[in-house]
């Protein structure tokens, strides 16, 4: 078997080719809705995001200080592993639907819980705003997509690792530390524009305060629940933003234009659904990022005639992903292919509208 | 001003209050917007970030938000509120005679 090595670094040659093939800022499928049911659907609102906030800072306090009381006996573990859950996997989907800017009606809203999730789940604001800007332009098109995380094939050890996030959030903390001196990588220059650079230096900077600061008080108080209150969740409490961030995409289609084939939609829970924020209506999601996160139930059931199947639970979806996976490392060229339903309009029906300069 | 670089974009009612649409004219793309009190406005129909037809948006007060990546804009200035819109939005003047849109493309 001959298999195209990718390349999926920003600034080789994969990228220049998606260019040249019409895959780069390309026009992508979108279901039809009608622009008075679309206009409903993407309506604003603070109600549900306020209470799911309060809710959620009420929990971390709850699990946290429960760690707190029992600290020193075995019995803080469980309380702890829940708190790490709450400060980062759910972190992980406030900074996802603020930056998106529609989890709450006020704008200032989403952009203090945006600054916050970013700290918990180690994101640096800037850097990742443009980089899903990016992600949602170009969605798992090699060479221009800077979010893919199952490239192919798969490295499997770093993978496993980020279930805590050691190889993503060690790689995160020593970005922080050269921007904190004024230096972006190669690739960030890419993609952040200039007047946008010294916001990522100063958050660095902030970070970096915050960040010492805990360690510090951990030395004087010669105790490690500084940190294990800050900071160090961010890589313990990791493992379920990845369980579900991988059901979005991973073992799917790379190259193609049209979300159906590269992303899953997938029933949670409602417990699951209120840490990932419905993220995992990913399709929809994709398809209209405008529809903020409450409203994205509706928008399945306007839409899921004309998509594939969801899955039904983790249970399901890794069924279909583990062996996809295991099955890449030797095959690159190997993905799972989504069946449009029968009466599903194609990718090619749409994307023949012309775009007016 | 020479009045031939004025064109018909729409009727009045074509466009809801608080709601934008699209407007086509010899190879060139406008949003048309009609806000909360009935004022028209017009500007470039792409998003500057990256070519996106803005009239796929919403519509809040004196906002226009890009559908692909939530770029905002006041389409009565056509300045760009924030990342991820850096630049922004050329506008054009508007008047309304006998029911009709009319924008100032020249
Ligand atoms: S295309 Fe409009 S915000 Fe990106």
């Amino acid at each position: 078997m001959s298999a195209v090595v990718r390349d999926y670094s920003l600034s080789g040659p994969q990228g220049r080719a998606a260019v040249e093939a019409g895959l780069a800022s390309a026009v992508w499928y979108s279901s039809p809705v009608a622009r008075k049911q679309m206009k409903e659907l993407m309506k604003r609102k603070d109600g549900p995001a306020i209470r799911d906030t309060l809710i959620w800072f009420a929990s971390l306090a709850v699990f946290g200080g429960l760690g707190i009381a029992l600290w020193g006996s075995w019995w803080a573990v469980p309380f702890f592993a829940v708190y790490g859950v709450l400060y980062c996997s759910a972190s992980d989907s406030r900074w996802h639907e603020c930056g998106h800017g529609t989890a709450f009606k006020t704008r200032w809203m989403n952009d203090v819980i945006y600054q916050m999730a970013s700290f918990m789940v180690l994101r640096e604001p800037t850097c990742w705003r443009w980089s899903h800007a990016r992600h949602h332009t170009d969605t798992i098109i090699v060479g221009r997509d800077p979010e893919i995380g199952v490239p192919r094939p798969p490295k499997m050890l770093s993978l496993l690792s980020n279930f805590l996030a050691i190889n993503s959030g060690l790689n995160e903390l020593r970005e922080v530390a050269i921007h904190t001196f004024g230096y972006l990588t190669p690739e960030e220059r890419g993609y952040i524009p200039e007047m946008e650079q010294p916001k990522v230096f100063r958050t660095a900077r902030i970070w970096a305060v915050i960040i010492l600061g805990v360690i510090a008080l951990s030395f004087v108080l010669h105790s490690w629940m500084p940190l294990v209150l800050v900071g160090l969740p961010s890589f313990y409490g990791a493992w379920l933003y990845l369980v579900f961030g991988l059901t979005q995409h991973a073992g799917l289609a790379e190259d193609v234009l049209d979300h159906r084939l590269n992303c899953r939609t997938v029933y949670m829970n409602p417990i699951f659904r209120f840490i990932y924020w419905n993220m995992n209506y990913h399709v929809e999601h994709h398809m209209f990022p405008m529809v903020p996160y409450h409203a994205l139930p509706r928008l399945h059931a306007a839409i899921k005639g004309d998509t594939p199947p969801p899955y039904h639970g983790l249970l399901e979806t890794y069924r279909e992903i583990i062996p996809a996976v295991l099955r890449q490392r030797h095959d690159p060229e190997y993905h799972v292919v989504r069946v449009l339903p029968a009466n599903a309009r194609s990718a090619e029906e749409l994307t023949a509208q012309p775009i007016a300069a | 001003m020479a009045e031939k670089s004025w064109v018909e974009a729409c009727k009045t009612d074509d466009v809801e209050a608080e709601d934008v649409i699209r407007f086509d004219h010899s190879g060139r793309t406008f949003a048309v917007y009609r806000s909360e009190d009935d004022e028209y406005y017009a500007t470039d129909g792409l998003c500057t970030h990256e070519k996106v037809h803005l009239a796929d948006g919403l519509v809040m007060g004196n906002i226009i938000e890009c559908p692909k990546h939530n770029g905002r804009f006041d389409y009565r200035t056509g300045d760009a509120k924030g990342a991820p819109v850096c630049v922004n939005l050329r506008t054009y003047p508007v008047r309304v005679e006998d029911g009709a849109v009319l924008i100032d493309i020249g």
